[in-house]
């Protein structure tokens, strides 16, 4: 349980960070190390220096503008739930946020490693992929820009390139009565959910659903939209008959893994479950 | 590498190797042992250590990046003359059979109540989710948490 040796540096700006993971094609990032330690202290990587991003500066703040939310890096799940501006700028990502692990690794887990390290069952990347952020990452060759929907690109894998370093997620503007629901499911409070459902939707002036968004976690290889969800549920009111519908199309459209925490058949169940519970919540009290 | 930082109220300085976690280096280094460490991956809780005011687990954690930091573990929250609030609760609702959960125990307990006096027992638990422990079943633990709250939400008016 100890980790293998490595170097340690903790450079002041973002430059020096990007060169030092740019000389040492072994070279890893660290900032909170929630999800990073563990894989160290189990051996399941040996990089040979953790570039620490603790003194970099402007990576711990939360931006909230017409253009929506901006997370910095480092910005700790602490930070979320202690920022009340969320619960009208984004209640989805703070609903979300609630269920990530427990109260000490919310105090140094931080949203650029959630990002990075890509688990499928993480809350952070499920808010993203469904509510179309954009993840700004900067490298030896200078930043750029890459939609969530794309970054993710299986269990732990992700397009950032060895020497890039996120530095923030962009999350659209949030429209005040919009319609949202998260859900998961867990064995124990904090533990990986074995499936969990992010939702949305606008309604037009008919009450008919608009623009509605529907991603899954847990219960994926990575997470990802359901549009063969989304496509049923637009353009018409959100009812009993409806809401079954949505939940047995989600149950047949998602490819959950079948490992020992649990059966694929059992994830299935549990997306339809979820995506059941949560459109009924959204449609009964526009959220929670 | 040489790594500085403030522990229980004293400055320390400690040269480590920098795999060292932050447990290890206050166990075996500052011979602190006052902090448990169970499983060494963040599962378990009892390495918590209160850092810049936040419960965190000291196994997750590097010694290198308490760089600054201001450190409390178990050790930190007892004084010599009297049993603590806390303490006294603990021990009040018989909080504590092995006592090998019980510094993280006390570490949580202390941070949360020191930001949020008025945590109710639902909120107590959520916390203290992230503890496992084999022998108490929780209750007289979640209930010594709810007794010392008096005393924290006393040091915040003085």
């Amino acid at each position: 349980m100890k980790p293998s040796p490595f170097e340690y540096r903790a450079p002041a700006t973002l430059r020096e960070a990007v060169d030092l993971l740019a000389s040492d094609p072994e070279a890893t990032v660290i900032a909170g190390g929630q999800s990073l330690m563990p894989v160290l202290a189990f051996r399941l990587a040996a990089p040979s220096l953790l570039v620490d991003l603790r003194r970099v500066p402007g990576l711990g703040d939360i931006v909230i503008g017409g253009s929506g939310v901006r997370l910095g890096a480092r910005v700790r799940w602490r930070d979320i739930e202690d920022d009340a501006r969320l619960g009208v700028a984004h209640p989805l990502l703070r609903e979300a946020v609630a269920h990530v692990a427990h109260y000490q690794i919310r105090n140094r887990g931080t949203v650029g490693g959630s990002l990075a390290h890509a688990d499928p069952a993480a809350e952070l990347p499920g808010i993203a992929v469904t509510c179309d952020a954009e993840i700004t990452l900067v490298g030896a060759a200078g930043a750029r820009t890459i939609a969530a929907g794309e970054f993710f690109t299986g269990a732990l894998s992700t397009l950032r390139e060895p020497d890039e370093i996120i530095t923030e997620l962009h999350l659209p503007s949030w429209s005040a009565d919009r319609r949202w629901a998260f859900r998961e499911f867990a064995q124990r409070q904090g533990d990986f959910a074995l499936a969990g459902i992010a939702l949305f939707y606008d309604e037009d002036r008919h009450g008919r659903v608009r623009d509605a968004h529907v991603g899954v976690i847990g219960a994926c290889q990575r997470p990802h939209r359901l549009p063969e969800v989304e496509t049923v549920l637009n353009g018409h009111p959100v009812g009993e008959g409806l809401i079954r519908e949505a939940a047995a199309i989600a149950a047949q459209v998602v490819d959950p893994p079948d490992d020992l925490h649990a059966g694929a058949a059992y994830r299935r169940a549990l997306v339809a479950t979820l995506v059941e519970r949560g459109l009924r919540a959204a449609a009964q009290a526009g959220g929670a | 590498m040489r790594v500085t930082f403030e522990l229980n109220g004293k400055p320390v300085a400690v040269d480590v190797e920098p795999r060292l976690h932050l447990a290890d280096c206050l166990r075996d280094e500052l011979r602190l042992t006052g902090t448990h460490l169970g499983c060494e991956h963040g599962v378990c809780g009892t390495c918590t250590v209160i850092v810049d005011g936040d419960a965190v687990r000291s196994c997750l954690m590097l010694a290198v990046q308490a760089e600054g930091s201001m450190v409390v573990t178990v050790e930190g929250l007892s004084s010599d003359e009297a049993l603590t609030p806390l303490q006294t609760a603990f021990r009040k609702h018989h909080a504590l059979q092995c006592g090998f959960c019980t510094p993280g125990m006390l570490t949580t307990a202390h941070a949360l109540l020191t930001d949020e006096p008025d945590a109710d027992a639902d909120r107590i638990r959520s916390a203290l989710s992230g503890n496992l422990c084999r022998c108490t079943g929780y209750i007289p633990i979640v209930e010594a948490v709810l007794e010392a709250r008096a005393a924290y939400k006393k040091s915040d008016r003085s």
